[in-house]
């Protein structure tokens, strides 16, 4: 059975559509069955980022009003063949996305996938919420600021209260992905420190992104960081995140630029 | 106003929430009074002494048929606290004041002889406006507190008028907790939280971190630029003495 993850943040612009690239990317590329889908209805974007915006023919709000087959709407990865894009509509209304549709959708992505990564959009909206509805897992997405952190709570008491998990009772596993860090700014005062993220929002960390370059131009080249640069930092950070995703024990690192300068290992475990 | 009157004194601004009986009459009225009658002659003075709200929304009604409705309650020593639903235009002086944001709490049983069925119907459409149920024999077994296994995220607001609240994870920066007694909070305690908030100055907030950003008992409050740095990052405990609020470490 097909676990369902959701990439999430209250905040926008702290990586969420890049993180969901990325994990998607590393967890295809260790050859797991992974379709990523999109459902920023209206700002689509991680089609761009995946670089399928020039295949994209049926979306999301296509399959889920009925007007398309999933599988006519399902985009293979060129890079990686077991990698799989369902693309978010630019045009149509998010409001065309209903709870039962995306039921449906969900059930037989289920079917055909080992991973279903849904990148929400931000907030507490509507299209969020339906999002993270039908997800077993939630990676929540952070930067190292306050403003970031409190509306990753509010996003964190959302998951606890209005998933089908939660109304079943049953506790949603969330994971804590930590983007945008850099070690050295965090330790002059200018960032909030991981332990200080960690200890306001105590949910598991699943790693730390620095912030890179490399990053921005993966996105900007149309490719996940995991497949376009396998070796930089922020591609080992996203390919560690993805292991401990299936589970396995990879200790932490906060990996930093310049190399070895403050690459110092924390003896932390995701839990 | 001379400037001997003027040594400055604050003046303390506190709400109360009260148990009010609701009144709904029903058209016809001289029907609905009879019915008003009946429960009164079976359960003698039960509406002396009780602040009663006058609860007509829905009624579609003159401002005279509601000065007569008032008028007719006077007559049978009914005094009217405050009206509830009405339009604005309705009121004007001499009227019982508008009151609103009222809560609905469960059903109020007429005391003296619960005979006839009928009579149990007229209870049944008086709701009370006020935040505690009342104190029913049954509920009074029940201890009144409330555990929170885990942390109060941003955004959630936890309001227990009846008792006390404990949290055994932490009260996250942006949520709210809001209890009728005291409040235990057993990691950091980051957000805001009002103890004693149904009028009870004994209540009292222990906590093992504080990072408030307001805390308060029984209306008085501090935030947390008057909390006294001393005891930020300290396991605390907050109490009233007089108009004082107190705080302290917990040793």
């Amino acid at each position: 059975m097909a676990k369902v993850l959701v990439v999430t943040s209250g905040k926008g612009g702290v990586g969420k559509t890049t993180s969901t690239a990325a994990l998607g990317a590393a967890l295809a590329q260790t050859g797991q069955n992974v379709v990523v889908v999109d459902f920023d209805v209206g700002l689509r974007n991680l089609d761009l980022v995946m670089g399928a915006e020039r295949r994209v023919v049926y979306d999301l709000i296509n399959v889920v009003q009925g007007d398309a087959k999933l599988a006519q709407a399902l985009i293979r990865d060129k890079r990686c063949d077991t990698l799989s894009l369902l693309p978010a509509s630019q045009t149509r209304d998010k409001d065309n996305l209903t709870a039962e549709g995306v039921a449906r959708v969900m059930d037989e992505l289920r079917e055909r996938f080992d991973w279903v990564i849904c990148d929400s959009p931000a907030g507490i909206e509507r299209g969020a919420t339906l999002a993270m509805r039908h997800a077993d897992v939630a990676v929540v997405v952070t930067n190292p600021e306050v403003s970031s952190v409190r509306d990753s709570d509010r996003i964190i008491g959302i998951l606890d209260s209005k998933t089908e998990r939660a109304e079943r009772g049953e506790r949603m596993e969330k994971h804590l992905l930590l983007t945008r860090y850099d070690a050295v700014r965090a330790e002059r005062g200018d960032m909030l420190k991981v332990d200080d993220v960690l200890e306001i929002l105590s949910i598991p960390l699943l790693g730390i992104i620095p912030e890179s370059p490399d990053v921005l131009r993966a996105s900007n080249l149309g490719a996940p960081v995991t497949l376009s640069d396998a070796n930089s930092a922020p591609a080992r950070a996203y390919m560690d995140a993805a292991r401990r995703l299936k589970g396995e024990s990879v200790a932490m690192s906060v990996p930093s630029e310049p190399k070895g300068f403050f690459g110092k290992l924390f003896g932390r475990r995701a839990a | 106003m001379t400037e001997t009157l003027s040594p400055k004194k604050a003046v303390r601004l506190r709400g109360r929430s009260f148990l009010a009986l609701a009144l709904s009459p029903e058209k016809p009225f001289a029907e609905w009074l009879e019915g008003l009658d009946d429960l009164a002659r079976r359960s003698t003075g039960f509406f002396l002494n009780r602040p009663i709200v006058l609860d007509i929304a829905g009624l579609t009604l003159t401002k005279d048929e509601l000065a007569g409705l008032v008028g007719e309650f006077e007559k049978r020593n009914v005094r009217i606290m405050g009206i509830e639903g009405a339009l604005p235009s309705l009121l004007g002086p001499g009227m019982p004041p508008e009151m609103r944001g009222g809560r609905a709490a469960g059903d109020i049983e007429v005391p003296e002889t619960p005979t006839s069925p009928s009579g149990k119907a007229d209870t049944a459409g008086q709701a009370a406006a006020a935040r505690a149920p009342l104190p029913v024999s049954s509920a009074l077994n029940q201890p009144h507190s409330l555990i929170v296994e885990e942390s109060v995220r941003s955004g959630q607001s936890i309001v227990f008028p009846e008792g006390d609240v404990t949290v055994l994870g932490s009260v996250a920066s942006g949520a709210e907790i809001i209890a009728g007694g005291s409040i235990h909070v057993y990691g950091a305690l980051r957000g805001r939280v009002l103890a004693g908030s149904a009028g009870n100055p004994n209540a009292r907030i222990f906590c093992r971190k504080l990072e408030a950003e307001l805390i308060a008992i029984d209306g008085l409050y501090k935030t947390a630029e008057d909390l006294e740095p001393a005891l930020v990052g300290k396991s605390m405990q907050a109490w009233l003495e007089g108009d004082a609020l107190k705080a302290a470490p917990l040793a």
